[in-house]
């Protein structure tokens, strides 16, 4: 079995593609061996996030079978690794398969932090770059220390992006604040996310940012098509693109 | 009621310039809390702590109330005890029509707007008179408080300075703040002077000692109290603590969560009544007994009322209090509604976008995004989902289990968007596009292009 | 059944095992707890003052504007007053005092809080929150790093009263804008003594 199985997200094999294959192609690039398992779909995040278990269930224990038998199971998504991490045993049920599935599902930035232990990044980025740290990336996965919270401050996905040559990471007004996309809230409360979205791009526009950068496609998703209905020019890139040309190593 | 807070918050949104005031207002405030929170090392280890201690109470409630009125009896205070709102209001009115009393003054406390004492004692002749300043001017308005601490921050200083002129006879236009808070100073001092009663909530209830803490800024628990002769003190059956030691932790956090305050102007410790006077502590269940038999709901019992989750809720902030169809507004708010009555506050759950902020700022660390996810799956299991939403899961879940159902749905999908982009604009597609672009539909899925990188470069790199 | 039996019988009955108590953190300690107090007196609005001893204690209070106000009162020894509060019957015929005098027991370098023990009051607990300005005196013997040493040195009587004064009275109810004196004190002057 190959060492890592790779998790696209649904939206992310339909819409974005590219973000993919970077992805494959920054684990590989470390000499990985990666698998894609054909028949994976969906994590079931959206049914869960609507209050309909039942009909997440079913999906959630299809992507158990699919995954299971990899030693790590690597996403470029935060959100649908938080689903899998703390959701699932609840979900699906607290067993030992479940639990050891979810102690090896990463979102990129973290497994090559915690699990390859890349410290250099060798490559570049000659933009000014804002950062978007999603919410299940800060507050699920810690994956940076939140604003809210007192620890010393840490930061796994900066760690790696900073170090690409010609970038220069702005700072932002609020740090991390929501994008406002949060799943069926982007329909069922459509008002209050595009005011936070459009809030978010202000604050990066504010900051002097040409590119916003993430770790989860579905937060770019939103921020993306609030700038181009308001014809701001404020491009998105996930952080696997700007690091898919990178030399990375321990 | 699912459409409940989205159509409110609509409204809110609509008024652009409002809704961003309001947004920094509160923002301001977390900014302050972040400070102060900042110049405490042992921050997290406090939460921690708090949260433990709140835990060990719970889980030996019924033992530490016993304690606490078996103490503060002996410390001459009356202890009596309220099944609900219904039965707090008669034991409230009841004593204060056996002392003919008709003039009383009140400090913030929410658990009597969950009571509606105010309308009850008002129909019964008594003048209830709301002294927080914040509280005041909702009372002069006659709307509810819209935040638990900020009673009035939903209002700009010339709306207040208009009711301020209409109620209080300041001059037209005045909107100065320091000018109308004088102009309230004076006018409330006559209500203090002229009270035969005082109401105050209480903050922490003591085991140990048998008494009793009431934290405010203004002084005006304390203008209530140390002047008339009778002080009522209502307290939820959750709020006892164990030992006078515990405020330490408590009191370190709840200032600085509140408003970035080290600590309260007042913290003043009821142990006695006044001499010559009477001082009642009415204990009330109302629904908190039922809560904490729950185990799934009992962590929200936790909570020390502080509002540092509203103020940090992106959500709060961009649709303020009045779009909660629960009287505590927010995160809290939307947890303790719905674990009341779901079906009536259905939509709280679901207005979030579960960032998790509130959970991270709560001094008790009440997991508030966990405990709202799992309000969406009870309002899921009770049916209270509309209808077109749970087609829609149920369509998609199909069609997700099914691999080359997928395949198919999103090819498609894509094939619409590209040739036909007017076709999205149905259900979610047309809510979407009411303010944003759909995603540039790719020819290709990561699928395809998989399949050329591996047979491209079959070798791995190393 | 009677509403606290009700109560208190649902609440045994919840099913919630017993947890243990946690420990409390041990605070760390942030520099001179007097600097520090002072620092912190003046963070929530007040007017903190260091004097060597009680005599120069007298002289700074005596050189205060507030201090030249008609109608004072004092609970602080060595420090008189012009209304004597023994002969006052009703706390009500306080409400034009200009100023009092009251000593703490214990002060609170992270917060500029002063405990004020029921005792420290005298006949009228209302004394410290009808006036319209405030001296506060404290020893510097009595100024503690945060509020868990403090709980471990005030004095609680049971009967009893006693509170914590910080500043002056404020609110920000309007617009968030600060102001100084809602219901209680306008000013608070806190003096610490050696």
């Amino acid at each position: 079995m190959a060492k890592v199985g790779l998790f696209i997200p649904c939206y992310v094999d339909q819409f974005f593609p590219r973000v993919g294959l970077a992805t494959l192609r920054v684990l590989r690039g470390l000499g990985l061996e990666v698998e894609y398992p054909r028949d994976q779909t969906c994590c079931g995040q959206p049914m869960f996030n609507t209050g309909c278990s039942q009909e997440a269930r079913p999906l959630a224990e299809r992507f158990v079978r699919l995954f299971s038998g990899y030693e790590a199971v690597v996403a470029p998504s935060a959100s649908c690794v938080a689903m899998v991490k703390l959701q699932y045993p609840g979900l699906v049920g607290d067993t030992p398969e479940v639990r050891a599935l979810a102690s090896r599902t990463f979102d990129l930035s973290e497994y090559l932090v915690d699990v390859v232990k890349v410290t250099r990044v060798d490559g570049e980025f000659r933009k000014k770059v804002g950062l978007h740290r999603s919410c299940h990336g800060i507050r699920e996965l810690r994956e940076s220390r939140s604003s809210e919270r007192m620890d010393a401050p840490f930061d796994k996905t900066r760690q790696l992006v900073s170090q690409l040559r010609g970038i220069e990471l702005v700072e932002l007004e609020r740090a991390d604040e929501c994008c406002g996309f949060g799943g069926t809230f982007a329909v069922t409360e459509e008002a209050v996310s595009c005011m936070m979205g459009r809030d978010r791009i202000a604050d990066h526009v504010r900051a002097g940012a040409e590119v916003i950068a993430g770790y989860d496609m579905s937060c770019l998703m939103h921020l993306d098509g609030l700038a181009r209905r308001d014809g701001t020019k404020l491009p998105i890139v996930h952080v696997a693109e700007m690091l898919e040309k990178a030399r990375l190593s321990r | 009621m699912i459409h409940h807070h989205p159509e409110k918050a609509r409204l809110f949104v609509l008024d652009d310039e409002r809704a961003h005031w309001h947004d920094k207002a509160l923002w301001f405030v977390r900014v302050k809390r972040d400070r102060a929170a900042a110049t405490v090392p042992e921050w997290e280890g406090l939460r921690t702590a708090a949260e433990g201690i709140k835990v060990h109470t719970l889980s030996r409630l019924a033992e530490y109330l016993e304690e606490f009125e078996r103490k503060a009896t002996a410390n001459g205070i009356q202890v009596h005890w309220a099944r609900d709102g219904e039965e707090h209001n008669r034991i409230v009115h009841g004593i204060l029509e056996k002392r003919g009393v008709q003039r009383m003054v009140k400090s913030k406390s929410m658990l009597t707007e969950e009571c509606h004492l105010n309308p009850y004692l008002e129909a019964r002749g008594i003048e209830v008179v709301d002294t927080d300043l914040g509280e005041r001017i909702v009372q002069l308005a006659g709307e509810p408080p819209s935040h638990i601490v900020m009673p009035a921050i939903h209002r700009k200083k010339e709306e207040i300075g208009e009711l301020f002129h209409e109620k209080l006879g300041t001059p037209r236009g005045l909107s100065d703040p320091t000018l109308l808070t004088e102009r309230a100073r004076a006018h409330l001092r006559e209500k203090f002077l002229k009270a035969e009663a005082g109401l105050t909530g209480v903050n922490f209830a003591i085991a140990e000692t048998g008494g009793f803490v009431v934290v405010t800024n203004e002084g005006n628990a304390d203008m209530g109290t140390t002047l008339p002769p009778v002080h009522i003190a209502s307290m939820g059956i959750e709020k006892v603590i164990p030992r006078l030691a515990d405020l330490g932790i408590f009191l370190r956090l709840l200032a600085r969560s509140a408003t970035g305050q080290p600590v309260s102007s007042y913290t003043t410790h009821f142990h006695s009544p006044l001499p010559g006077g009477e001082l009642h502590l009415v204990i009330v269940d109302n629904g908190r007994s039922e809560m904490l038999s729950e185990a799934h709901r009992r962590k929200a019992l936790c909570c020390i009322r502080c509002g540092a989750c509203l103020n940090t809720c992106p959500v709060y902030r961009r649709s303020g209090g009045y779009s909660y169809s629960y009287l505590i507004p927010g995160p809290i708010g939307s947890v303790l509604g719905p674990h009341r009555d779901l079906a009536g506050h259905a939509s709280l759950p679901f207005a979030s976008s579960l960032c998790g902020s509130c959970t991270d700022v709560c001094p008790v660390k009440v997991d508030l995004h966990h405990q709202l996810l799992a309000l969406r799956q009870e309002a899921g299991e009770e049916k209270l989902l509309p209808f077109g939403k749970r087609m829609g899961m149920k369509m998609a879940s199909f069609a997700m289990a099914r691999p080359a159902l997928f395949r198919a749905g999103g090819k498609f999908a894509r094939w619409i968007l590209r040739v036909a982009p007017g076709l999205a604009r149905v259900g979610p597609g047309a809510v979407w596009l009411r303010g944003r672009e759909l995603p540039e539909p790719p020819t290709e899925t990561f699928a395809d292009l998989y399949d050329r990188e591996m047979a491209t470069r079959p070798e791995v790199k190393s | 059944m009677s509403a606290r039996e009700a109560i208190l019988s649902a609440l045994r009955a919840s099913g919630a095992a017993p947890v243990a108590a946690p420990a409390h953190p041990a605070p760390v300690q942030q520099g001179d707890p007097v600097a520090r107090f002072l620092e912190s007196v003046k963070g929530v609005g007040g007017h903190p003052y260091r004097v060597a001893d009680d005599a120069a204690l007298v002289a700074a209070v005596a050189a205060l504007p507030v201090w030249s106000a008609p109608r004072r009162a004092s609970l602080v020894p060595g420090i008189d007053g012009t209304v004597d509060l023994e002969a006052v019957d009703d706390p009500h015929a306080l409400a034009d005092l200009d100023v009092a005098a009251i000593p703490g027991e214990v002060a609170v370098a992270e917060n500029g809080a002063v405990w004020v023990k029921g005792e420290s009051l005298g006949p009228h607990r209302a004394v410290f929150v009808i006036p319209e300005h405030l001296v506060l005196v404290v020893r510097a013997a009595d100024v503690v790093n945060d509020m868990q040493a403090a709980y471990g040195r005030i004095t609680l009587p049971r009967p009893g009263y006693g509170l914590f004064i910080s500043g002056p009275s404020k609110t920000a109810d309007i617009e968030q804008s600060l102001v100084i004196g809602a219901h209680g004190a306008r000013s608070c002057a806190v003096f610490v003594v050696g």
